[in-house]
Protein backbone atom coordinates (compact mmCIF):
# COMPACT_ATOMS: atom_id res chain seq x y z
CA UNK A 1 0.00 0.00 0.00
CA UNK A 2 1.43 3.37 -0.88
CA UNK A 3 -0.99 5.78 1.05
CA UNK A 4 -3.07 6.06 3.69
CA UNK A 5 -6.41 6.77 1.62
CA UNK A 6 -5.89 3.49 -0.10
CA UNK A 7 -5.98 1.33 2.87
CA UNK A 8 -10.29 0.81 1.99
CA UNK A 9 -8.69 -1.80 -0.59
CA UNK A 10 -6.21 -3.55 0.80
CA UNK A 11 -8.63 -6.02 1.88
CA UNK A 12 -10.10 -6.53 -1.43
CA UNK A 13 -7.14 -7.05 -2.75
CA UNK A 14 -6.18 -9.37 -0.04
CA UNK A 15 -9.33 -11.77 -1.14
CA UNK A 16 -8.74 -11.46 -4.45
CA UNK A 17 -5.23 -12.53 -4.20
CA UNK A 18 -6.49 -15.67 -2.23
CA UNK A 19 -9.31 -15.99 -4.91
CA UNK A 20 -6.48 -15.97 -7.90
CA UNK A 21 -4.59 -18.72 -5.99
CA UNK A 22 -7.50 -20.77 -5.31
CA UNK A 23 -8.07 -20.71 -8.94
CA UNK A 24 -4.95 -21.37 -10.36
CA UNK A 25 -5.44 -24.88 -8.51
CA UNK A 26 -8.49 -25.24 -10.74
CA UNK A 27 -11.42 -23.67 -8.43
CA UNK A 28 -13.78 -22.73 -11.22
CA UNK A 29 -16.18 -20.87 -8.64
CA UNK A 30 -13.01 -18.90 -7.54
CA UNK A 31 -11.89 -17.67 -10.41
CA UNK A 32 -15.60 -16.14 -11.26
CA UNK A 33 -15.75 -14.87 -7.52
CA UNK A 34 -12.17 -12.72 -8.02
CA UNK A 35 -13.88 -11.04 -11.33
CA UNK A 36 -16.42 -10.04 -9.56
CA UNK A 37 -14.21 -8.69 -6.67
CA UNK A 38 -12.08 -6.74 -8.83
CA UNK A 39 -14.80 -4.67 -10.88
CA UNK A 40 -15.37 -3.80 -7.23
CA UNK A 41 -11.92 -2.77 -6.27
CA UNK A 42 -11.87 -1.03 -9.83
CA UNK A 43 -15.20 1.16 -8.66
CA UNK A 44 -13.93 1.70 -5.24
CA UNK A 45 -10.67 2.81 -6.59
CA UNK A 46 -12.13 5.17 -9.31
CA UNK A 47 -14.16 6.29 -6.08
CA UNK A 48 -11.56 7.38 -3.69
CA UNK A 49 -9.24 9.00 -6.22
CA UNK A 50 -12.52 11.00 -7.49
CA UNK A 51 -12.83 12.16 -4.00
CA UNK A 52 -8.78 13.15 -3.09
CA UNK A 53 -8.11 15.96 -0.78
CA UNK A 54 -5.24 18.93 -1.49
CA UNK A 55 -2.68 16.70 0.88
CA UNK A 56 -3.90 13.46 -0.65
CA UNK A 57 -2.75 14.54 -4.39
CA UNK A 58 0.67 16.34 -2.49
CA UNK A 59 1.79 12.19 -2.05
CA UNK A 60 0.47 11.28 -5.05
CA UNK A 61 2.56 13.73 -6.78
CA UNK A 62 5.66 12.96 -4.70
CA UNK A 63 5.82 9.24 -5.14
CA UNK A 64 8.82 7.82 -7.14
CA UNK A 65 6.71 5.19 -9.28
CA UNK A 66 5.07 8.40 -11.59
CA UNK A 67 6.95 8.60 -14.80
CA UNK A 68 10.14 10.46 -14.94
CA UNK A 69 11.28 12.61 -17.78
CA UNK A 70 14.05 9.60 -18.44
CA UNK A 71 11.50 7.44 -19.03
CA UNK A 72 9.33 10.71 -20.97
CA UNK A 73 12.22 10.53 -23.20
CA UNK A 74 13.50 7.00 -23.83
CA UNK A 75 9.53 5.51 -23.32
CA UNK A 76 7.49 8.05 -25.16
CA UNK A 77 9.68 9.67 -27.51
CA UNK A 78 10.84 7.95 -30.79
CA UNK A 79 14.25 9.33 -30.61
CA UNK A 80 16.21 11.74 -28.00
CA UNK A 81 19.57 13.31 -28.30
CA UNK A 82 20.38 14.70 -24.81
CA UNK A 83 22.84 17.75 -24.84
CA UNK A 84 25.04 18.74 -22.07
CA UNK A 85 26.46 21.32 -20.19
CA UNK A 86 25.76 25.50 -19.70
CA UNK A 87 28.82 25.79 -21.64
CA UNK A 88 29.88 28.23 -18.59
CA UNK A 89 30.21 26.00 -15.34
CA UNK A 90 29.29 22.18 -15.85
CA UNK A 91 26.51 19.70 -16.68
CA UNK A 92 23.88 19.53 -13.56
CA UNK A 93 22.02 16.31 -14.06
CA UNK A 94 18.99 17.74 -12.33
CA UNK A 95 17.75 19.25 -15.91
CA UNK A 96 17.71 16.78 -18.45
CA UNK A 97 17.79 18.47 -22.17
CA UNK A 98 17.83 17.13 -25.59
CA UNK A 99 16.12 17.08 -29.07
CA UNK A 100 13.63 14.63 -28.66
CA UNK A 101 11.23 13.27 -31.67
CA UNK A 102 7.61 11.51 -31.32
CA UNK A 103 6.79 9.89 -35.00
CA UNK A 104 7.32 13.11 -37.15
CA UNK A 105 7.22 16.12 -34.22
CA UNK A 106 10.43 17.09 -33.30
CA UNK A 107 10.86 19.37 -30.08
CA UNK A 108 13.38 20.36 -27.47
CA UNK A 109 12.62 18.72 -24.18
CA UNK A 110 14.01 20.32 -21.35
CA UNK A 111 12.72 19.32 -17.80
CA UNK A 112 13.50 18.49 -13.77
CA UNK A 113 15.08 14.93 -13.90
CA UNK A 114 14.14 13.44 -10.44
CA UNK A 115 15.39 9.38 -10.11
CA UNK A 116 13.74 5.97 -10.80
CA UNK A 117 16.12 4.25 -8.46
CA UNK A 118 17.75 5.52 -4.76
CA UNK A 119 20.88 5.68 -6.57
CA UNK A 120 19.68 7.59 -9.48
CA UNK A 121 18.27 10.48 -7.19
CA UNK A 122 21.31 10.98 -5.64
CA UNK A 123 23.07 11.30 -8.69
CA UNK A 124 20.68 13.70 -9.90
CA UNK A 125 20.31 15.72 -6.62
CA UNK A 126 16.52 14.57 -6.81
CA UNK A 127 15.63 16.87 -9.40
CA UNK A 128 16.59 20.00 -7.38
CA UNK A 129 18.92 21.64 -9.94
CA UNK A 130 21.78 24.16 -10.13
CA UNK A 131 22.00 27.29 -11.41
CA UNK A 132 23.70 25.74 -14.46
CA UNK A 133 20.87 23.86 -14.76
CA UNK A 134 18.66 26.50 -15.48
CA UNK A 135 21.33 28.04 -17.60
CA UNK A 136 21.58 24.66 -19.62
CA UNK A 137 17.53 25.12 -19.92
CA UNK A 138 17.77 28.15 -21.06
CA UNK A 139 20.71 27.35 -23.36
CA UNK A 140 19.12 24.71 -25.20
CA UNK A 141 15.90 26.89 -25.18
CA UNK A 142 17.89 29.34 -27.28
CA UNK A 143 19.25 26.59 -29.79
CA UNK A 144 15.36 25.60 -29.88
CA UNK A 145 14.72 28.97 -31.35
CA UNK A 146 17.40 29.13 -33.68
CA UNK A 147 16.34 25.70 -34.81
CA UNK A 148 12.70 26.45 -35.30
CA UNK A 149 11.95 23.41 -32.72
CA UNK A 150 9.10 23.86 -30.45
CA UNK A 151 10.11 23.67 -26.73
CA UNK A 152 8.66 21.28 -24.42
CA UNK A 153 9.01 21.86 -20.52
CA UNK A 154 8.28 18.91 -17.95
CA UNK A 155 7.98 20.23 -14.58
CA UNK A 156 8.68 18.21 -11.75
CA UNK A 157 11.04 19.60 -8.60
CA UNK A 158 10.26 20.29 -5.22
CA UNK A 159 12.34 23.31 -5.49
CA UNK A 160 15.85 24.78 -6.95
CA UNK A 161 18.40 23.72 -4.67
CA UNK A 162 19.13 25.65 -1.84
CA UNK A 163 23.11 25.14 -1.18
CA UNK A 164 25.69 27.53 -0.79
CA UNK A 165 27.60 27.05 -4.25
CA UNK A 166 24.13 27.34 -6.02
CA UNK A 167 23.96 30.89 -3.76
CA UNK A 168 27.27 31.63 -4.89
CA UNK A 169 26.99 30.92 -8.85
CA UNK A 170 23.65 32.81 -9.08
CA UNK A 171 20.79 30.62 -8.55
CA UNK A 172 18.31 33.66 -8.06
CA UNK A 173 19.65 35.23 -11.23
CA UNK A 174 20.09 31.84 -13.54
CA UNK A 175 15.57 31.72 -12.58
CA UNK A 176 15.36 35.67 -12.75
CA UNK A 177 17.56 35.60 -16.50
CA UNK A 178 15.09 32.35 -17.87
CA UNK A 179 11.82 34.36 -17.01
CA UNK A 180 13.02 37.02 -18.55
CA UNK A 181 14.23 35.35 -21.60
CA UNK A 182 11.43 32.94 -21.89
CA UNK A 183 8.80 35.99 -21.91
CA UNK A 184 10.42 36.57 -25.52
CA UNK A 185 11.59 33.50 -26.99
CA UNK A 186 10.37 32.88 -30.55
CA UNK A 187 9.98 29.52 -30.76
CA UNK A 188 6.69 27.73 -29.52
CA UNK A 189 6.47 26.35 -25.69
CA UNK A 190 4.66 24.17 -23.81
CA UNK A 191 4.74 23.16 -20.35
CA UNK A 192 3.42 20.04 -18.37
CA UNK A 193 3.53 20.06 -14.69
CA UNK A 194 4.21 16.19 -14.09
CA UNK A 195 4.91 16.10 -10.80
CA UNK A 196 5.68 18.38 -8.25
CA UNK A 197 5.46 21.40 -9.31
CA UNK A 198 7.57 23.63 -6.19
CA UNK A 199 7.99 27.18 -6.58
CA UNK A 200 10.42 29.53 -8.00
CA UNK A 201 12.52 26.31 -9.16
CA UNK A 202 9.56 25.18 -10.91
CA UNK A 203 8.46 28.53 -12.50
CA UNK A 204 12.18 28.84 -13.86
CA UNK A 205 11.35 26.28 -16.70
CA UNK A 206 7.48 27.43 -17.09
CA UNK A 207 6.70 30.61 -18.62
CA UNK A 208 4.82 28.70 -21.46
CA UNK A 209 2.26 29.45 -24.24
CA UNK A 210 0.59 26.71 -22.87
CA UNK A 211 1.06 25.08 -19.51
CA UNK A 212 -0.78 21.91 -18.74
CA UNK A 213 -0.95 19.83 -15.08
CA UNK A 214 -0.86 16.03 -15.45
CA UNK A 215 -4.20 15.42 -12.59
CA UNK A 216 -2.55 14.43 -9.67
CA UNK A 217 0.22 17.16 -10.08
CA UNK A 218 0.93 19.52 -7.67
CA UNK A 219 1.98 23.36 -8.56
CA UNK A 220 2.75 26.00 -5.41
CA UNK A 221 4.31 28.68 -3.99
CA UNK A 222 5.83 27.22 -1.57
CA UNK A 223 5.41 23.55 -0.63
CA UNK A 224 2.57 23.24 2.35
CA UNK A 225 4.91 21.96 5.07
CA UNK A 226 6.95 25.35 4.20
CA UNK A 227 3.58 27.15 4.43
CA UNK A 228 2.47 25.37 7.64
CA UNK A 229 5.71 26.27 9.41
CA UNK A 230 5.11 29.70 8.85
CA UNK A 231 1.88 30.43 8.76
CA UNK A 232 0.72 27.98 11.36
CA UNK A 233 4.18 27.60 13.06
CA UNK A 234 3.36 24.19 12.78
CA UNK A 235 5.01 22.12 10.06
CA UNK A 236 1.85 18.97 10.68
CA UNK A 237 -0.80 21.75 9.79
CA UNK A 238 0.90 20.87 6.51
CA UNK A 239 -2.55 19.39 5.17
CA UNK A 240 -4.60 22.54 6.16
CA UNK A 241 -1.82 24.61 4.14
CA UNK A 242 -2.24 22.37 1.26
CA UNK A 243 -5.70 23.29 1.21
CA UNK A 244 -5.44 27.00 1.31
CA UNK A 245 -2.89 27.17 -0.95
CA UNK A 246 -4.80 25.81 -3.83
CA UNK A 247 -2.01 23.92 -5.62
CA UNK A 248 -4.23 21.03 -7.45
CA UNK A 249 -4.87 21.09 -10.94
CA UNK A 250 -8.62 21.78 -10.95
CA UNK A 251 -7.50 24.47 -8.71
CA UNK A 252 -5.27 26.13 -11.03
CA UNK A 253 -7.54 25.75 -13.86
CA UNK A 254 -9.90 27.25 -11.87
CA UNK A 255 -7.41 30.45 -10.74
CA UNK A 256 -6.98 30.56 -14.93
CA UNK A 257 -2.95 29.96 -14.45
CA UNK A 258 -3.22 26.77 -16.62
CA UNK A 259 -4.69 26.12 -19.89
CA UNK A 260 -5.43 21.90 -18.93
CA UNK A 261 -5.66 19.28 -17.40
CA UNK A 262 -3.88 15.40 -18.65
CA UNK A 263 -5.76 12.99 -16.88
CA UNK A 264 -4.21 10.07 -15.03
CA UNK A 265 -5.84 6.61 -15.43
CA UNK A 266 -7.60 5.67 -12.40
CA UNK A 267 -5.27 4.80 -9.25
CA UNK A 268 -2.74 7.58 -10.61
CA UNK A 269 0.41 7.68 -13.04
CA UNK A 270 2.60 5.45 -10.30
CA UNK A 271 0.05 2.38 -10.85
CA UNK A 272 -0.22 2.86 -14.58
CA UNK A 273 2.81 4.92 -15.74
CA UNK A 274 2.70 3.81 -19.53
CA UNK A 275 -0.85 4.57 -20.22
CA UNK A 276 -0.28 7.73 -18.45
CA UNK A 277 2.54 8.73 -20.73
CA UNK A 278 0.38 8.04 -23.45
CA UNK A 279 -1.89 10.21 -21.97
CA UNK A 280 1.24 13.34 -22.12
CA UNK A 281 2.02 12.02 -25.46
CA UNK A 282 -1.15 13.12 -27.13
CA UNK A 283 -1.50 16.43 -25.47
CA UNK A 284 1.94 17.09 -26.64
CA UNK A 285 1.39 16.38 -30.39
CA UNK A 286 -2.36 18.30 -30.02
CA UNK A 287 -0.73 21.37 -28.39
CA UNK A 288 2.62 21.09 -30.41
CA UNK A 289 0.00 20.79 -34.08
CA UNK A 290 -1.91 24.78 -32.62
CA UNK A 291 1.13 25.98 -31.36
CA UNK A 292 2.75 25.70 -34.25
CA UNK A 293 0.29 27.80 -36.73
CA UNK A 294 0.65 30.67 -34.57
CA UNK A 295 3.47 32.91 -35.88
CA UNK A 296 7.25 34.22 -34.19
CA UNK A 297 5.10 37.82 -33.11
CA UNK A 298 2.14 36.72 -32.28
CA UNK A 299 3.39 34.46 -29.81
CA UNK A 300 5.79 36.65 -27.91
CA UNK A 301 2.92 38.89 -27.92
CA UNK A 302 -0.14 36.56 -26.63
CA UNK A 303 2.47 35.15 -24.04
CA UNK A 304 3.18 38.57 -22.72
CA UNK A 305 -0.59 38.68 -22.24
CA UNK A 306 -1.07 35.57 -21.21
CA UNK A 307 1.04 36.53 -18.01
CA UNK A 308 0.10 40.28 -17.65
CA UNK A 309 -3.67 39.04 -16.80
CA UNK A 310 -2.48 36.95 -14.20
CA UNK A 311 -3.31 38.68 -10.99
CA UNK A 312 -5.00 41.39 -12.77
CA UNK A 313 -8.38 41.57 -10.08
CA UNK A 314 -8.85 45.50 -9.45
CA UNK B 1 10.36 32.32 3.64
CA UNK B 2 11.41 33.34 7.60
CA UNK B 3 10.62 37.26 6.99
CA UNK B 4 7.87 37.15 9.34
CA UNK B 5 9.87 36.61 11.93
CA UNK B 6 12.68 38.69 11.05
CA UNK B 7 10.33 41.74 11.13
CA UNK B 8 11.76 44.36 13.07
CA UNK B 9 10.14 48.07 12.87
CA UNK B 10 12.96 49.53 15.03
CA UNK B 11 10.18 53.15 14.74
CA UNK B 12 7.94 50.87 17.03
CA UNK B 13 10.47 49.66 19.25
CA UNK B 14 11.85 53.38 20.23
CA UNK B 15 8.59 55.33 18.80
CA UNK B 16 9.31 59.35 21.08
CA UNK B 17 12.54 58.26 21.98
CA UNK B 18 15.28 60.70 22.16
CA UNK B 19 18.02 57.71 21.54
CA UNK B 20 18.14 55.38 18.24
CA UNK B 21 19.49 52.52 19.48
CA UNK B 22 21.62 50.89 16.12
CA UNK B 23 20.26 47.63 15.30
CA UNK B 24 23.34 46.12 13.70
CA UNK B 25 25.97 47.39 16.62
CA UNK B 26 23.78 48.62 19.17
CA UNK B 27 25.28 52.58 19.74
CA UNK B 28 23.03 54.88 21.24
CA UNK B 29 22.83 57.32 18.61
CA UNK B 30 20.25 60.74 18.83
CA UNK B 31 17.52 60.38 16.98
CA UNK B 32 17.87 63.77 15.18
CA UNK B 33 21.41 62.34 14.36
CA UNK B 34 20.16 59.15 12.95
CA UNK B 35 17.40 60.68 10.80
CA UNK B 36 19.80 63.26 9.37
CA UNK B 37 21.95 60.72 8.52
CA UNK B 38 19.38 59.56 6.95
CA UNK B 39 18.91 56.01 8.87
CA UNK B 40 22.30 55.25 8.52
CA UNK B 41 24.47 54.55 11.89
CA UNK B 42 27.89 56.84 12.00
CA UNK B 43 29.86 54.47 14.17
CA UNK B 44 29.10 51.00 12.01
CA UNK B 45 27.57 52.45 8.78
CA UNK B 46 25.26 50.35 9.14
CA UNK B 47 22.36 51.15 6.15
CA UNK B 48 18.83 50.74 8.48
CA UNK B 49 15.59 49.93 6.44
CA UNK B 50 13.43 52.70 5.26
CA UNK B 51 9.94 53.32 4.09
CA UNK B 52 9.33 54.01 0.32
CA UNK B 53 8.37 57.38 0.77
CA UNK B 54 11.36 58.19 2.23
CA UNK B 55 13.49 57.01 -0.45
CA UNK B 56 11.68 58.88 -2.76
CA UNK B 57 12.19 61.93 -1.48
CA UNK B 58 15.90 60.88 -1.09
CA UNK B 59 16.08 60.02 -4.84
CA UNK B 60 13.45 62.30 -6.79
CA UNK B 61 13.74 65.56 -7.18
CA UNK B 62 11.59 67.95 -4.71
CA UNK B 63 7.30 68.09 -6.03
CA UNK B 64 8.48 66.49 -9.23
CA UNK B 65 7.06 62.86 -8.05
CA UNK B 66 3.98 61.80 -9.63
CA UNK B 67 1.90 58.71 -7.94
CA UNK B 68 0.80 55.59 -10.19
CA UNK B 69 -2.04 53.44 -9.65
CA UNK B 70 -2.72 53.87 -5.68
CA UNK B 71 -5.84 52.31 -5.95
CA UNK B 72 -4.45 49.20 -6.73
CA UNK B 73 -4.43 47.38 -3.51
CA UNK B 74 -3.91 43.89 -2.14
CA UNK B 75 -6.63 40.73 -4.01
CA UNK B 76 -7.63 37.71 -2.04
CA UNK B 77 -8.09 35.17 -4.88
CA UNK B 78 -7.95 32.35 -2.53
CA UNK B 79 -9.98 33.97 0.25
CA UNK B 80 -6.87 32.84 2.51
CA UNK B 81 -6.91 32.17 6.06
CA UNK B 82 -4.39 31.24 8.39
CA UNK B 83 -3.81 30.51 11.69
CA UNK B 84 -4.47 34.08 12.70
CA UNK B 85 -7.31 34.44 10.62
CA UNK B 86 -7.92 35.82 7.30
CA UNK B 87 -5.79 37.37 5.11
CA UNK B 88 -8.15 40.31 3.63
CA UNK B 89 -8.23 41.81 6.89
CA UNK B 90 -4.59 41.63 7.33
CA UNK B 91 -4.15 43.36 3.98
CA UNK B 92 -6.43 46.20 4.81
CA UNK B 93 -5.23 47.24 8.23
CA UNK B 94 -1.69 46.85 6.27
CA UNK B 95 -2.88 49.33 3.76
CA UNK B 96 -4.24 51.67 6.26
CA UNK B 97 -1.47 51.65 9.03
CA UNK B 98 1.25 52.77 6.21
CA UNK B 99 -1.03 54.67 3.24
CA UNK B 100 0.39 52.79 1.10
CA UNK B 101 -1.78 51.13 -1.36
CA UNK B 102 0.58 47.61 -1.66
CA UNK B 103 3.70 46.66 -1.34
CA UNK B 104 5.39 48.88 -3.81
CA UNK B 105 4.98 52.24 -4.42
CA UNK B 106 5.41 53.27 -8.67
CA UNK B 107 5.46 56.34 -10.50
CA UNK B 108 7.81 58.72 -12.39
CA UNK B 109 9.67 61.94 -11.13
CA UNK B 110 13.00 63.37 -12.02
CA UNK B 111 16.41 63.08 -11.17
CA UNK B 112 18.34 65.64 -11.84
CA UNK B 113 18.01 66.19 -15.63
CA UNK B 114 16.43 62.54 -16.43
CA UNK B 115 12.66 62.07 -16.01
CA UNK B 116 12.46 58.09 -14.73
CA UNK B 117 9.78 55.94 -13.85
CA UNK B 118 10.70 54.36 -10.31
CA UNK B 119 9.00 51.45 -8.51
CA UNK B 120 10.21 51.39 -4.86
CA UNK B 121 9.34 48.34 -2.43
CA UNK B 122 8.54 48.64 1.10
CA UNK B 123 9.63 46.20 3.55
CA UNK B 124 7.18 46.93 6.16
CA UNK B 125 4.43 45.83 3.85
CA UNK B 126 3.91 42.63 4.55
CA UNK B 127 7.78 42.16 4.44
CA UNK B 128 7.51 43.76 1.10
CA UNK B 129 5.72 40.24 -0.55
CA UNK B 130 5.40 40.10 -4.21
CA UNK B 131 1.30 39.37 -4.83
CA UNK B 132 -0.92 40.16 -7.83
CA UNK B 133 -1.37 43.85 -6.93
CA UNK B 134 2.48 44.56 -6.39
CA UNK B 135 3.19 42.32 -9.98
CA UNK B 136 0.55 44.96 -11.49
CA UNK B 137 1.66 47.88 -10.05
CA UNK B 138 5.20 47.03 -11.82
CA UNK B 139 3.88 45.59 -14.48
CA UNK B 140 2.21 49.29 -15.05
CA UNK B 141 5.07 51.19 -14.09
CA UNK B 142 7.24 49.19 -16.99
CA UNK B 143 4.51 50.01 -19.77
CA UNK B 144 4.45 53.91 -18.46
CA UNK B 145 8.67 53.73 -18.65
CA UNK B 146 7.95 52.14 -22.42
CA UNK B 147 4.94 54.17 -23.79
CA UNK B 148 7.08 57.08 -22.51
CA UNK B 149 10.88 55.97 -23.19
CA UNK B 150 11.61 56.41 -19.73
CA UNK B 151 14.42 54.59 -17.79
CA UNK B 152 13.34 52.04 -14.83
CA UNK B 153 14.50 52.06 -11.70
CA UNK B 154 13.41 49.38 -9.80
CA UNK B 155 14.22 49.52 -5.46
CA UNK B 156 13.82 46.13 -3.93
CA UNK B 157 12.82 45.13 -0.37
CA UNK B 158 11.41 41.70 -0.09
CA UNK B 159 11.20 38.31 1.72
CA UNK B 160 9.35 37.18 -1.40
CA UNK B 161 6.44 35.72 -2.83
CA UNK B 162 3.38 36.48 -0.92
CA UNK B 163 1.85 33.08 0.29
CA UNK B 164 -1.40 33.98 1.04
CA UNK B 165 -1.99 34.33 -2.59
CA UNK B 166 -0.60 30.78 -3.51
CA UNK B 167 0.14 30.29 -7.22
CA UNK B 168 -1.08 33.72 -8.16
CA UNK B 169 1.93 35.78 -6.05
CA UNK B 170 4.62 32.81 -7.46
CA UNK B 171 2.93 34.07 -11.27
CA UNK B 172 4.13 37.36 -10.86
CA UNK B 173 7.83 36.39 -10.70
CA UNK B 174 6.93 35.28 -14.37
CA UNK B 175 4.60 38.61 -15.19
CA UNK B 176 7.49 41.38 -13.62
CA UNK B 177 10.32 39.70 -15.69
CA UNK B 178 8.05 39.24 -19.15
CA UNK B 179 7.56 43.32 -18.67
CA UNK B 180 11.56 43.38 -17.90
CA UNK B 181 12.09 41.73 -22.00
CA UNK B 182 9.72 44.26 -23.24
CA UNK B 183 12.09 47.28 -21.67
CA UNK B 184 14.93 45.21 -22.86
CA UNK B 185 13.09 44.88 -26.38
CA UNK B 186 12.53 48.72 -26.43
CA UNK B 187 16.32 49.03 -25.40
CA UNK B 188 15.44 51.55 -22.33
CA UNK B 189 17.83 51.39 -19.34
CA UNK B 190 16.34 49.31 -16.81
CA UNK B 191 18.26 49.55 -13.06
CA UNK B 192 17.82 47.56 -10.33
CA UNK B 193 18.63 49.34 -6.52
CA UNK B 194 18.98 45.91 -3.88
CA UNK B 195 17.84 47.29 -0.65
CA UNK B 196 17.96 45.12 2.51
CA UNK B 197 16.59 42.90 2.54
CA UNK B 198 16.20 41.06 -1.62
CA UNK B 199 15.29 37.49 -1.00
CA UNK B 200 13.22 34.79 -2.39
CA UNK B 201 11.13 35.20 -5.49
CA UNK B 202 11.99 38.84 -5.87
CA UNK B 203 15.63 38.12 -6.36
CA UNK B 204 14.81 35.33 -8.53
CA UNK B 205 12.84 37.40 -10.66
CA UNK B 206 13.17 41.01 -12.00
CA UNK B 207 16.33 42.20 -8.75
CA UNK B 208 19.11 40.84 -10.25
CA UNK B 209 18.68 41.16 -13.88
CA UNK B 210 19.19 44.91 -13.97
CA UNK B 211 21.61 46.37 -17.03
CA UNK B 212 23.41 47.64 -13.83
CA UNK B 213 22.67 46.17 -10.43
CA UNK B 214 23.40 48.34 -7.64
CA UNK B 215 22.86 47.14 -3.68
CA UNK B 216 23.15 49.17 -0.03
CA UNK B 217 26.21 47.97 1.70
CA UNK B 218 25.58 45.08 3.82
CA UNK B 219 22.07 44.17 2.04
CA UNK B 220 21.28 40.77 2.25
CA UNK B 221 20.42 39.09 -1.30
CA UNK B 222 19.67 35.59 -1.89
CA UNK B 223 17.57 32.86 -2.73
CA UNK B 224 17.19 30.49 -0.07
CA UNK B 225 16.95 31.65 3.81
CA UNK B 226 19.89 30.83 5.74
CA UNK B 227 18.94 28.15 7.94
CA UNK B 228 17.07 26.27 5.17
CA UNK B 229 20.91 25.72 3.49
CA UNK B 230 22.24 24.99 6.54
CA UNK B 231 19.59 22.52 6.47
CA UNK B 232 20.04 21.15 3.56
CA UNK B 233 23.96 21.00 3.52
CA UNK B 234 24.84 20.68 7.14
CA UNK B 235 27.33 23.12 7.07
CA UNK B 236 28.07 26.15 8.60
CA UNK B 237 27.88 29.50 6.10
CA UNK B 238 30.53 31.56 5.95
CA UNK B 239 29.81 35.18 7.42
CA UNK B 240 29.34 37.19 4.80
CA UNK B 241 27.29 34.90 2.73
CA UNK B 242 24.46 36.65 1.03
CA UNK B 243 25.60 40.18 1.35
CA UNK B 244 26.11 42.69 -1.31
CA UNK B 245 29.55 42.64 -1.28
CA UNK B 246 29.34 38.60 -1.44
CA UNK B 247 27.11 39.14 -4.40
CA UNK B 248 29.51 41.65 -6.14
CA UNK B 249 32.72 39.44 -5.28
CA UNK B 250 30.72 36.39 -7.07
CA UNK B 251 30.09 38.79 -10.27
CA UNK B 252 26.15 39.62 -9.17
CA UNK B 253 26.04 43.09 -8.37
CA UNK B 254 27.86 45.61 -10.12
CA UNK B 255 28.31 48.79 -7.36
CA UNK B 256 27.73 48.81 -3.84
CA UNK B 257 26.48 52.64 -3.16
CA UNK B 258 26.17 54.26 0.24
CA UNK B 259 22.53 55.87 0.56
CA UNK B 260 24.08 59.00 1.03
CA UNK B 261 25.50 58.74 -2.58
CA UNK B 262 22.80 57.20 -4.41
CA UNK B 263 21.21 59.85 -6.01
CA UNK B 264 24.39 61.37 -7.55
CA UNK B 265 25.27 58.18 -8.33
CA UNK B 266 22.42 57.28 -10.33
CA UNK B 267 22.45 60.84 -12.18
CA UNK B 268 25.74 60.13 -13.34
CA UNK B 269 25.08 56.48 -14.23
CA UNK B 270 21.75 57.80 -16.50
CA UNK B 271 24.25 60.53 -17.99
CA UNK B 272 26.04 57.39 -19.92
CA UNK B 273 22.54 57.13 -22.04
CA UNK B 274 23.36 58.69 -25.36
CA UNK B 275 20.20 58.06 -26.67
Amino acid sequence: MDFDFEAPLEELKEKIKLLDEKAAAGDATASSKAAQLRKKLEAQTARIYSTLEPWDKVQLARHPGRPTITRYSKEMCDDFIEIHGDRVFGDDPAMLCGFARIGDQRFMLIGHRKGDTVEQNIEYNFGMANPEGYRKAMRAMHLAEKWHLPVVTMVDTSGAFPGLEAEARGQAEAIGRNLMEMAALETPILTIVTGEGGSGGALGIAVGDRILMLENAVYSVISPEGCASILWRDGTKAPEAAKALHITSSDLAELKVIDGIIPEPVGGAHSHPEATMENVKAAIISNLKELEKVSASHLTENRYKKFAAIGRFN
Amino acid sequence: MGWFEKKVDTEAIVPDAIWQVCPSCKAHIMKDEWVKNIKVCPKCNYHDRMGCRERIKLLIDDGTFREFNDHIVPSDPLNFSDAKGPYAEKAAATVKKLGISESVITGSGNIGNTRVVIAVMDFRFLGGSLASGTGEKILLAVEHAIRFKRPFIMLSASGGARMHEGIISLMQMAKTCAAVSKLEKAGLPYISILTDPTTGGVSASFALIGDVNIAEPGTLIGFAGRRVIEQTIKQKLPKDFQTAEYLKTHGFVDHIVERKNMKSFLENLLSYRLK
